[in-house]
């Protein structure tokens, strides 16, 4: 019923990495020397410190009665600082109960049980149509490949976007990124998980993620090098043969697992269209601006493809602004 | 089983001895005892010193992100005053970004914080998720500690941009920033390294070195 007079004391709201010994501390109940103040008996504590004090002072004739208050109020003072432990001992219990429920992170450790080399072997697989669509292809299921791809994406669409100075409006770039890329994975991955379930195709919603996470890849080669060397046939040519490798690939491993033509025809074409309009949408929509300065330059001139080389954007703009004052 | 671990004469509670009978024994009061007592006196400290130490612990872990060597110093005594301290200062110094027409050249306050809390929450979890045996608020603060490098890189910037906007001081901020950001990885992959099955310290690196990454070409293509 009772413990330590130490464990009030100690400060319970201590940070969890802290060892069990939290109420560590001498054990044995000392009823007479109770001058340990912190707790929810403080004021019995006082009162009786003072009362102590007082008799010290001016020794009463009469001690039983008062001796037995004062252990009783010791008492409940001890009561009642056991009392407020057991509620937080409780509430706590509470706590960590409802947060393994529902912030459980462990029901996402398998889907990110992979090994490097499987990384890289799934990365360089998901530009590689397969061959037979005899038999259901094996789509890995994991997370942790996609995930990392939609992030390289959007540091990617980062960096061209800061290389066009693109401004935002009522947003932030970082926010119009991360929103883009990741609404692209999990809105098309539902919308092709739910074409799949009304054609009844053979995938789950964990593999369509995984599927739509690695063709990502292609992506992220293709934008990788086109915002930094800005060549529109380059682009146009990359679009489709990286472009076309993952979407040959997705669009394939997808019809393995459909049966009719019909239901193939809806998904793959869905599935295409969207993967390689999504690529176009990110090169164009961050790649305007420098559009637009080279057309200024060149004074609407058919223009050579050659002549379109990386060049500082900076120096573009002094040209532009030369250019527009002498005119 | 906690509650009998903790109080570990509960049971005996109720058991009266009568004042004549001489108690002896031996009793080993448990380790606890003295640091309760040291924190039990911290109550009385006057608040400078409180702050002090707070400060000294804080500077130690910068010296330790400094030279990164394997030393458990940030992590056992792990705290989040750095990385709030730094990622107030980096939010800081990138106000005042280029602004043409609106103010949206640089980026926002908000952004800046969100960036760096978010990733490395993203990391924190992925690594946990990888099998990590850091807890979740050590990593946080390894994270955060390690940011210093690239805070250091973007006052020389800014001092750089202070002097000359041309192609040679973009060259320069090219070498502080890149350098900073190599510290900034290698110095937290040092002490969150450790922490991973060996076979898979490179899918833990791979999120802190873009997460270093993005906030290094933040700071490069910063121009007031």
């Amino acid at each position: 019923m009772s413990s330590g007079p130490g464990k009030g004391s100690s400060e319970p709201w201590g940070s969890f990495e802290e060892s069990v010994m939290q109420g560590g501390g001498s054990a044995v109940i000392d009823m007479e020397n109770m001058d340990d103040t912190s707790g929810s008996s403080f004021e019995d504590m006082g009162e009786i410190h003072q009362r102590l004090k007082d008799e010290e002072e001016n020794p009463e004739p009469d001690p039983e009665p008062d001796q037995d208050q004062d252990f009783l109020k010791g008492f409940k003072g001890q009561l009642g600082r056991q009392v407020a432990d057991e509620v937080w001992e409780a509430g706590k219990r509470q706590a960590s109960k409802a947060f393994n429920l529902y912030a459980n992170i462990d029901i996402l450790r398998p889907y990110f049980d992979v090994e490097p080399g499987q990384v890289r072997t799934r990365l360089l697989e998901s530009l590689i149509p397969v061959r037979m669509v005899s038999f259901p292809q094996k789509i890995a299921g994991e997370l942790y490949g996609p995930l990392m791809l939609v992030f390289t994406l959007v540091a990617i669409l980062l960096q061209g976007m800061k290389t066009s100075n693109t401004q935002i409006i009522g947003g932030t770039l970082m926010g119009t990124a991360i929103g883009t890329c990741f609404g692209y994975w999990l809105c098309v991955s539902g919308l092709v998980y739910f074409l799949a379930y009304l054609v009844n195709a053979q995938i789950t919603m964990l593999q369509t993620l995984a599927l739509l996470g690695y063709g990502l890849f292609g992506h992220c080669i293709v934008l990788f090098v086109t915002y930094n060397i800005h060549f529109h046939f380059l682009f146009f040519f990359l679009w489709i043969l990286i472009g076309g490798m993952s979407t040959l690939r997705m669009v394939l491993v997808l019809v393995s697992r459909t049966v009719g033509q019909t239901p193939r025809l809806v998904l793959c074409g869905s599935v295409a269209a969207l993967h390689l309009l999504f690529l176009l949408y990110l090169h164009f929509s961050y790649h305007s601006i420098v559009q637009g300065l080279m057309e200024t330059l060149e004074n609407g001139n058919h223009f050579e493809p050659m002549q379109r080389v990386a060049r500082d954007v900076s120096q573009i703009t002094l040209n532009a602004t030369a250019m527009a004052l002498s005119h | 089983m906690a509650d009998d671990a903790s109080k570990p004469f509960a049971g005996l509670a109720d058991v009266s001895i009568s004042e004549d009978i001489a108690v002896e024994g031996d009793i080993s009061v448990p380790v606890g005892t003295s640091r309760r007592d040291e924190e039990l006196s911290t109550l009385d400290e006057p608040v400078k010193e409180t702050v002090l130490r707070d400060l000294r612990a804080v500077g130690n872990k910068f010296v330790h992100v400094l030279y990164p060597k394997r030393s458990s110093a940030l992590l056992r005594d792990w705290d989040l005053w750095g990385p709030l301290l730094l990622c107030v200062t980096l939010a800081l110094l990138l106000q005042g970004g280029a602004s043409d027409t609106q103010d949206q050249g640089g980026p926002q306050f908000a952004e800046v914080f969100v960036i760096v809390w978010v990733g490395s929450i993203v990391i924190t979890l992925n690594s946990k998720l990888l099998g990590g045996t850091l807890s979740f608020f050590q990593s946080l603060c390894v994270l955060g500690y390690c940011i210093m490098p690239l805070t250091a890189a973007l006052v020389v910037c800014r001092l750089v941009l202070l002097l000359a906007n041309n192609a040679v001081s973009f060259a320069v901020r090219l070498l502080v920033v890149g350098a900073s950001f190599g510290w900034s990885t290698f110095a937290s992959t040092a002490f969150l390294a450790d922490s991973q099955p060996p076979n898979r310290k490179a899918l833990v690196v791979y999120p802190v070195f873009l997460f270093y990454f993005v906030i290094g070409w933040i700071i490069l293509t910063f121009s007031p």
